[in-house]
């Protein structure tokens, strides 16, 4: 789109309270605004009761085709402070291939067949859980293999996100600065523990006892 | 048995959360998750701080989308199926960018509404309003190489939603955005200039700021209607990965 006209992020509500006069041109340029304060973050709303026939999609919790060589099963009840199951909470996962590497491929929405995308989108049933079919992430360092997990759901007015670290059966528990950094009694909560041969149990707790450790990522912001 | 709050009691309630949040002293980007005006987050908060820590790889990147997972069609929310839907035909159209201004480019957006009465065709939605059969309100797209998405749909109308007696949602879609890391991920809502309803609604309010709920408010832009069909509104989003947590604690006295 052509930026002859005046800016509306410079001058409308979007940033209310900010001047951004030269936004235009260093766009046009593709150039970081430098010395100018950053922009303002548009704040979360939740994403309601109303999602189940928008977000979820055919083939959202299926990263790999189940019942695949090295496929396992990503699973899990949501509950609330009263340990409730939460029936209208939706789950995104994002993660590395088998190899540890982050691909970026296009396709998560209509998967074709031996496209790993990554990414994936579970609603929990009736009982508050979901399930993923995917594979174990493998490690993108020297650290441990882990998933990212992001949590929407009605009466949450901000997504929350969380790592699921996979433990196979028999194997010691992955360390690496975030989980040294959590209290030990807490720490259980971002461990995928194996269940069968073929799968991994993550349960989330919102709140109160065994409340799943959530994540902030200060640094990540500009 | 508690009786069923009135609308004063809960902006009442309201009222006495953001005047503890003035108190604190700072301004928040986001809501807050514990707003008990908002019945359903009572249960659903964390009480533990959240766990501050650096993103790695997995969490600095994104999910790629292309054409393949999303038609340009539907990015028209009006011809979805064989005849139009009712009520007032609107263009929503903005850009998507970063904390820098950068674009978000080719980045996948999910809208979804209730129709112009009101009313979502989700199963679940009781509202004693007509359904459409020529409106879903379902929409997707693909944002620009200068992170700019257009929609062309009608106008939401507002809907009653029981947390408390006479609760009405003002009038707004629902947005799904992606920005160039996960920790951009952003799940949020659109709302229409002077509506009535805002100092009313506990889910707007959950926003302490009120420069922050500004922002999710589009602007009635004369220049983005088109003579004799539809009237347009411009709302543009950033996505910086900046968190309410991260300003309280910059701020907060341990
Ligand atoms: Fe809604």
């Amino acid at each position: 789109m052509p930026t002859t006209e005046p800016d509306p992020i410079a001058t409308d509500n979007a940033v209310s309270g900010e001047e951004h006069p030269v936004l235009t041109e260093r766009l046009a340029r593709e150039q970081p605004l430098e010395g100018l304060p950053p922009l303002v973050q548009t704040p979360s709303q939740t994403v309601g009761p109303f999602f189940g026939f928008s977000l979820p999609y055919d083939g959202g919790p299926e990263l790999v085709p189940p019942a695949s060589p090295g496929s396992v099963r990503l699973h899990g009840t949501v509950r609330d402070g009263a340990g409730t199951p939460v029936p209208d909470a939706i789950i995104e996962l994002w993660q590395p291939d088998a190899d540890g590497r982050m691909v970026q491929e296009p396709g998560s929405r209509h998967r074709a067949r031996g496209v790993f995308t990554g990414f994936g989108r579970a609603a929990v049933d009736a009982g508050g859980h979901y399930e993923f079919t995917t594979v174990v992430p493998g490690a993108t360092g020297d650290g441990p293999r882990w998933a990212l997990l992001t949590l929407f759901a009605r009466g949450l007015a901000h997504h929350l996100f969380t790592r699921a670290y996979f433990v196979a059966e028999g194997e010691a528990e992955p360390t690496d600065s975030l989980l040294s950094g959590v209290a030990e009694d807490r720490r259980g909560t971002l461990l995928a523990r194996q269940d069968t041969a073929t799968s991994y149990r993550f349960d989330i707790t919102l709140q109160g006892e065994g409340e799943t450790v959530f994540l902030d990522y200060p640094a990540a912001a500009r | 048995m508690t009786a069923e709050p009135t609308q004063d009691d809960i902006t009442r309630e309201i009222q006495e959360k953001q005047r503890e949040a003035a108190e604190r002293g700072i301004p928040s980007r986001h809501p807050s998750r514990d707003f008990a005006p908002y019945r359903s987050s009572i249960l659903r908060h964390p009480t533990h701080e959240l766990v501050k820590t650096d993103p790695e790889e997995i969490e600095r990147t994104t999910p790629a989308f292309g054409h393949i997972d999303v038609d340009p069609y539907e990015s028209d929310l009006t011809i979805q199926h064989p005849g139009e839907p009712l009520g007032e035909r609107i263009i929503v159209e903005g850009r998507v960018v970063d904390g820098d201004g950068r674009p978000v480019r080719n980045q996948l957006i999910e809208i979804w509404q209730a129709n112009a009465s009101g009313r979502y065709i989700h199963k679940r939605d009781q509202h004693p309003a007509p359904l459409d059969p020529n409106f879903t309100g379902v929409g997707r797209a693909l944002t620009g190489d200068d992170g700019s998405y257009r929609f062309v749909t009608i106008k939401p109308g507002p809907y009653p939603w029981g947390n408390h007696r006479n609760a009405w949602r003002p009038a707004h879609i629902h947005f799904s955005l992606f920005g160039n890391a996960f920790t951009e991920r952003l799940v949020t809502q659109m709302y229409f200039p002077g509506d009535p309803l805002f100092a009313l609604d506990p889910i707007y309010q959950s926003i302490p700021d009120q420069a922050a709920r500004d922002r999710l408010i589009s602007t009635y832009d004369h220049n983005l209607s088109v003579p004799e069909w539809a009237l347009g509104y411009r709302w543009d989003i950033v996505l910086t990965g900046a968190t309410a947590t991260w300003m309280e604690d910059e701020h907060a006295d341990h």
